[in-house]
């Protein structure tokens, strides 16, 4: 995920401080990853720098640097361009997970049991983001499933990987 | 946690074709447990042998610490019918009747009195937001409201075991996740034991523990075992 370009997009909807921006960015995106805040300003000065943001004067205040901070229009096509643009399809085609299943099925290691496992620690964590969907709110739920969604797949896979366990092993062990 | 429901080593065919081939699987009072697996590979029969709708051919199956498989069917009928609630992939309620006499359906056949089974059944209707709803028939109902009417059948008669075959299977992702959502929480409330078929993953993260079954045998090394 683009940090400068999702706190640009924060930006874009009020001028803010850098505060404003991480306390908003933690909330939506953070999850437990807060921001910290020298990430923050460095960012926005070097937005600043790109031209993408602009930096009020320096306000009287205590902590760290008070200064407001304006999207320019470049920073708009910017953030505008970013949102529109499919994000890569990313197949994991060298996951760990693939790597572990040949590796096992090369050296006549049990896959079938690691594979067991693995399912038993996908679904372990399924039904913590399950449970976490019901106590959280609408955003909690949203990010609980993509998780869910995410690993589903990898169940999906683990599943019909074992219904061609001895054809893979065939072919990996010639 | 207490056993509510094993089978122990049972065994069921198809003519030549078996279906379960030595499996054992239990469930305590209160769990949810679900029961997953390819298609075909014996989670539905195992479901049925529990519940006492299938005679298994071999080993036996218990219920609240009695064999249920060896008795006869107007017993396991009468099991079924006052224990145990039933939810399957389609609903199937009866379409000429409206909402709220088929969820009073199961207490009408257990003798309770039409007036006061009606009263009971309604009260489930707010719980799975039904609201307004009693009225309808099956095929005025969406797939989602027809399911919530059929949890609402599985449990009126306050069930310690409800079977659960794909209850969402005929839902979309909301509308399941809704009824799911729904059938966790009628269940826990009321300490009811959940046996829940599905083979989605996403379903059964709504459990308490999973098992597979494959080739009619249960898997030991998934769920709360392996975690």
């Amino acid at each position: 995920m683009s940090v400068p370009l999702t706190l640009l997009g924060l930006l874009e909807r009020e001028p803010s401080h850098g505060y404003d921006l991480k306390r908003d960015y933690d909330a939506y995106f953070g999850r437990g990853k807060p921001l910290p805040y020298g990430q923050v300003y460095a960012t926005l000065s070097r937005l600043a720098r790109d031209g993408m943001a602009i930096a009020g004067a320096a306000e009287p205040g205590e902590g760290p640097e008070r200064k407001r901070y304006s999207i320019t229009p470049v920073g708009i096509s910017e953030v505008g361009s970013w949102l529109a643009e499919p994000a890569a399809p990313e197949p994991h085609l060298q996951t760990v997970l693939f790597a572990k299943v040949v590796l096992s099925l090369m050296l006549d290691r049990p896959a079938a049991g690691y594979l067991d496992k693995q399912r038993a620690a996908h679904l372990q964590r399924m039904r913590e983001l399950t449970a976490l969907k019901q106590e959280g709110n609408l955003v909690d739920i949203m990010l609980a499933d993509h998780g869910l969604y995410h690993l589903e797949a990898d169940l999906r896979w683990i599943d019909h990987t074992v219904a061609r366990l001895d054809a893979l092993r065939k072919l990996v062990q010639k | 946690m207490t056993v509510q429901i094993e089978a122990r080593s049972i065994t069921k065919s198809f003519g030549h074709t078996p279906a379960l081939r030595g499996a054992t699987i239990s469930a305590g009072r209160g769990e949810i447990l679900a029961i997953m697996g390819p298609s075909g590979s014996g989670k539905s029969t195992l479901l049925h042998c529990l519940a006492g709708i299938l005679t298994p051919d071999g080993s036996e199956v218990w219920f609240a610490g009695h064999r249920l498989d060896s008795q006869n069917e107007a017993a396991r009928s009468t099991v079924r019918r006052d224990t145990f609630g039933f939810v399957f992939q389609f609903g199937q309620l009866v379409p000429e009747l409206t909402a709220q006499e088929n969820v009073a359906l199961p207490l009408l056949l257990s003798g309770i009195r039409r007036k006061q089974a009606l009263q009971e059944a309604q009260q489930w209707f707010p719980r799975l937001e039904l609201e307004g709803l009693e009225n309808r028939r099956s095929g005025e109902l969406s797939g989602g409201q027809a399911q919530r009417v059929a949890l609402a059948r599985g449990m009126v008669n306050r069930p310690e075991v409800l079977f659960a075959d794909e209850p969402t299977g005929s839902l979309d992702s909301v509308s399941g996740e809704h009824v799911m959502n729904l059938l966790t929480a009628a269940a826990r409330e009321h300490g009811t034991t959940v046996i829940l078929v599905t083979h989605e993953a996403r379903i059964a993260a709504y459990a308490d523990r999973e098992v597979i079954v494959r080739d009619g045998l249960v898997s030991s090394l998934t769920g709360a075992e392996a975690a």
